[in-house]
């Protein structure tokens, strides 16, 4: 049996495969964006810095009760013209079993860079938002939620 | 497949303005299944079913293409924005994970 204390529980969920939700598991450490997410973004900014300087505003409650369907908006202060505009919106849940939530393409026919959607929260844990511009800059932005209930659909 | 019963909804307003900057609302009512969960009498990995794209074309110019993972909610609500030009057509596409496709048309009505 996995326990709150069973050091081992990663492994165990990896070779189970089974995502559990993740409901009885600890929460990781705050701010820490685990490696499978950060090697992702490091891809995308293809070694180039990444901008944080609060341009990808991420709007979405601090403690979600039901992390079966949390909103999140995601606004990005970009002029959206036909030189400098966002190309690319992805979204990262950096604690979810499977942390990628979805990757949204635009253009300067959008007219404004904000999306919004519902997410799943397995538990506590930072959402992290990557823009990438027609300038080649990879801008992100990151906010943690408070999940009291996990949800992974059931 | 239990997602015969997809009924996509889209939101724009009504009258637009050449030029404006407007929301597009979207939702589509699907279980959204991980592929994650399992049966809990069997035991068995209940498999994935998603809805893992949305594209949209106005006047035939695509205007958004997005990939959708699990980590999307059950009945996947997304909005954006475009910029008003012609009036048309706005035509949504959403494909789910066994290549199956609902789509829907939305007039645009720009005036001035």
């Amino acid at each position: 049996m996995k326990t709150k204390t069973d050091v081992r529980r990663r492994d165990v969920l990896k070779i189970t495969g089974a995502g559990v939700c993740a409901v009885a598991l600890a929460p990781l450490t705050a701010n820490a964006t685990p490696q499978s997410v950060q090697e992702e973004i490091d891809k995308l900014s293809d070694g180039k810095a990444l901008i944080d300087d609060g341009r990808v505003q991420l709007t979405l409650p601090e403690i979600a009760e039901n992390g079966g369907t949390v909103p999140l908006t995601v606004s990005i202060d970009s002029p959206m013209s036909a030189e400098d505009h966002i190309k690319a919106v992805h979204v990262y849940a950096d604690g979810n079993p499977l942390p990628e939530i979805a990757s949204y393409y635009l253009g300067p026919f959008n007219g404004k860079a904000e999306l919004s959607l519902r997410i799943r929260l397995s538990k506590t844990q930072n959402v992290v938002v990557v823009a990438e511009t027609s300038t080649g800059e990879t801008w992100v932005g990151r906010k943690p939620v408070k999940v009291t209930l996990g949800g992974c659909g059931g | 497949m239990a997602t015969k019963n997809i009924k996509p909804r889209v939101r724009v307003p009504k009258k637009l303005t050449k030029g404006q900057v407007f929301e597009v609302k979207t939702l589509v009512s699907h279980r959204m299944e991980t592929g994650l969960r399992k049966d809990k009498e069997t035991g068995e990995t209940i498999p994935r079913d998603i809805i893992r794209a949305l594209s949209v074309t106005y006047n035939g110019r695509q205007v958004l293409y997005s990939i959708w993972h699990t980590a999307m909610s059950a009945n996947p609500y997304s909005s954006f924005y475009v910029r008003a030009e012609d009036s048309g057509t706005m035509t949504f596409t959403w494909t789910d994970s066994a290549n199956q496709t609902y789509t829907k048309d939305v007039s645009i009505n720009v005036t001035g």
